[in-house]
């Protein structure tokens, strides 16, 4: 059992900058997701510790041990790759077997293990076949069972389940969830899925443009996101301009010209100060619509009149004209949606808020 | 007519010219040859048309057609093992080049630009006895007479290599680029060594481009007649110059059918068991 640490990692490619200056701590069985659009240095991090890209300066750590100059294949990682990489001309069970190869491990035990591994993935009977025999989340199985059957000390997956369809890729995020507590290895993922990011991990690294954004627990990041990036990329976020006026250790008061005062506790809002500009952070979820003269308790209430209305079966997304501004609110659908063009009020609990600090 | 009805057909327009070439200036012509080898030059220079076995007898009755049949495999087996060793790096070189194989791969076909028979003369100029390598060998003092290394069976052998490694490279090629990079991330990450995940996957999933090169290397190294005509010595014969001897020099057309024929079916044989081994499908894969 493992931990990672990047220290003051940089990586160019070039002139290119594809990682700037990137310190990262993961715990000894943490799952722990590096989450950014493509092209947010994600993958770089990752293939680094893999020791598939040799960092441009910094060190990588494993158990305190700076890994930098060790070969991948002394690292004793379990790589599971976008594209599963299972070798076509082997069966499953001498896929599974590969790692255990050149592991001083007797016939006998290595027989055993790859039983237990393709146990644990449950394709029990699929040791005789050909991986092109296999459907996509079957080789996917396969593909973890490859890297988990060598007991890595780290298990890096990039990006495992966008290669599958939807429904598939909702079961394959519970499965592997399942197998990675079991087995309770340090795993490394990286996604550009946000709601993959939310269900499955104890840490999410957001990143953007080689910078990391924000590091906390998917409860963290989601609802007190670190910047206006972080507000955008997981979820929907109305970001509007606003003063803080007074601020204290519970509670910031926050002066917006569309809502007027609003009340955001401090544990949402850490880096506001008093007297400067702050941007308050309204998600689309927390933002109800209510017909035009509907009232409600403890939540302030603006009107607004649906400009488009984003039908998604169990949820609808608007966009709302109120005064100047258009706003975004995702509702779950009681009977039926709002038509375009119809007046409504729009509400939401102060509570709900998140606040920036101005940049 | 119905849309399934013209995709049926489609296929067939499609491949008309082709069958119509192949008929007429392939399978007719290898007829008449098949009939040719039936008759027999007569003393007076004129063929007699009929039915007669005299140059099969003498094609496969024959000790020193047989030796040269054997010689030519053993050449055309040699080039093709060497093709082999020097194109697989090669075309392992220019597939894990990033960016510019393109470029390489032009370079690689830059000689089909020059004619065969001119690239294979050009080794007089370097190998002869006054050639590049004993002028320089001579001004250095290496030497005091020019040695000749010309006109044996080595020299045929580098002339076809020559003329058949870019074959053996392009089929190596387009094997192994073919292969998921990640795969050989895979095995390492496993704990395989660089070269020990050469030799598990990557080395086997390119067998069926080694094996296309191969054979091409083969039957195109064994059915030659001018390499062996510019740079081999009198012993150094391929069968292909036994045919070209009967056809053009003896205008021995009978005889000289036979010999092909012969040449031909051997070649085909071997075909049929490295198909049998190896299997055309691979091969098509490895073709690309």
């Amino acid at each position: 059992m493992s931990t990672v640490a990047l220290e003051n990692v940089v990586k160019r490619f070039g002139t290119f900058t594809a990682v700037h200056q990137t310190s990262l701590e993961m715990d000894d069985g943490e799952f722990v997701t590096l989450l950014g659009p493509s092209g947010c240095g994600k993958t770089t991090n990752l293939r680094m510790i893999a020791g598939l890209l040799d960092p441009t300066e910094g060190n990588i750590l494993i158990n305190g041990q700076r890994i930098n100059d060790v070969p991948i294949h002394k690292r004793n990682l379990g790589i599971v790759f976008q594209n599963y990489a299972l070798f076509p001309h082997k069966t499953v069970a001498e896929n599974v077997a590969f790692g255990l190869k050149y592991r001083d491990v007797s016939r006998a035990e290595m027989e055993e293990r790859v039983r237990r591994a393709l146990d644990l993935v449950q394709l029990p009977d699929s040791g005789a076949k050909y991986p092109k025999a296999l459907s996509g989340g079957q080789q996917q199985r396969i593909a973890l069972a490859r890297a988990i059957v060598i007991e890595p000390s780290v298990l890096l997956l990039d990006e495992p389940l966008s290669a599958l369809d939807a429904n598939l890729r909702e079961d394959m995020r519970i499965e592997l969830k399942r197998i990675q507590d079991r087995i309770g290895v340090t795993t490394v993922f990286v996604t550009h899925d946000q709601s993959e990011a939310l269900a499955m991990s104890d840490k999410i690294v957001v990143m953007s443009a080689g910078h990391v954004e924000q590091v906390g627990t998917p409860e963290e990041v989601y609802n007190a996101p670190g910047s206006e990036f972080v507000a955008n990329f997981l979820g929907a976020s109305n970001i509007l301009d606003g003063t803080c006026e007074q601020a204290d250790g519970t509670a910031v008061l926050i002066d917006v010209p569309l809502l007027g005062r609003i009340t955001v506790p401090r544990a949402k809002a850490p880096a506001v100060r008093p007297g400067a500009g702050a941007k308050l952070v309204l998600r689309a979820e927390k933002l109800v619509l209510a017909g035009e003269d509907a009232r409600k308790e403890d939540t302030i209430s603006i009107p607004g009149v649906v400009e488009t209305v984003d039908y998604q079966g169990q949820a609808v997304r608007y966009f709302v004209r109120s005064g100047e501004t258009q706003l975004q609110a995702i509702n779950m659908i009681d009977e039926r949606p709002f038509a375009k063009g119809q007046p409504v009020s729009l509400h939401f609990r102060q509570r709900d808020c998140a606040a920036l600090g101005a940049e | 007519m119905s849309v399934e009805a013209r995709e049926r057909k489609q296929p067939w327009i499609l491949l008309t010219p082709a069958l119509t070439s192949v008929t007429l200036l392939l399978f007719v012509p290898l007829l008449f040859i098949v009939v040719y080898s039936f008759w027999l030059r007569t003393a007076t220079g004129a063929d007699d048309p009929g039915f007669h076995l005299d140059n099969w007898q003498k094609a496969l009755g024959d000790a020193f057609y047989r030796d040269i049949l054997l010689s030519t495999l053993r050449i055309a087996a040699i080039t093709t093992f060497f093709c082999a060793l020097m194109g697989y790096p090669a075309a392992y070189f220019i597939a894990r080049s990033k960016g510019n194989k393109a470029i390489l791969l032009l370079l690689l076909m830059l000689p089909f630009w020059i004619s065969y028979i001119i690239r294979t003369m050009s080794w007089i100029n370097i190998l002869g006895v006054s050639g590049a390598l004993n002028s320089a060998l001579m001004a250095l003092g290496v030497i005091t007479e020019p040695i000749q290394m010309l006109y044996n069976e080595a020299t045929v052998i580098l002339g076809l290599i020559h003329y058949l490694l870019p074959f053996m490279v392009l089929n190596v090629f387009v094997s192994l680029d073919g292969i998921d990079t990640n795969l050989e991330d895979a095995a390492n990450s496993l704990g395989a060594t660089r070269w020990q995940s050469f030799l598990n996957v990557t080395l086997p999933l390119s067998l069926p481009g080694l094996a296309a090169g191969g054979l091409l290397c083969f039957v195109l190294g064994a059915g030659t007649y001018i390499t062996p005509l510019v740079l081999g010595g009198p012993r150094d014969a391929m069968f292909a110059n036994l045919v070209f001897e009967a056809i053009i020099t003896q205008l021995n057309w009978p005889l000289g059918s036979a010999l092909s024929l012969m040449l031909l079916a051997v070649l085909g044989v071997l075909v049929m068991i490295y198909n049998r081994y190896l299997g055309m499908t691979q091969l098509m894969k490895g073709l690309g």
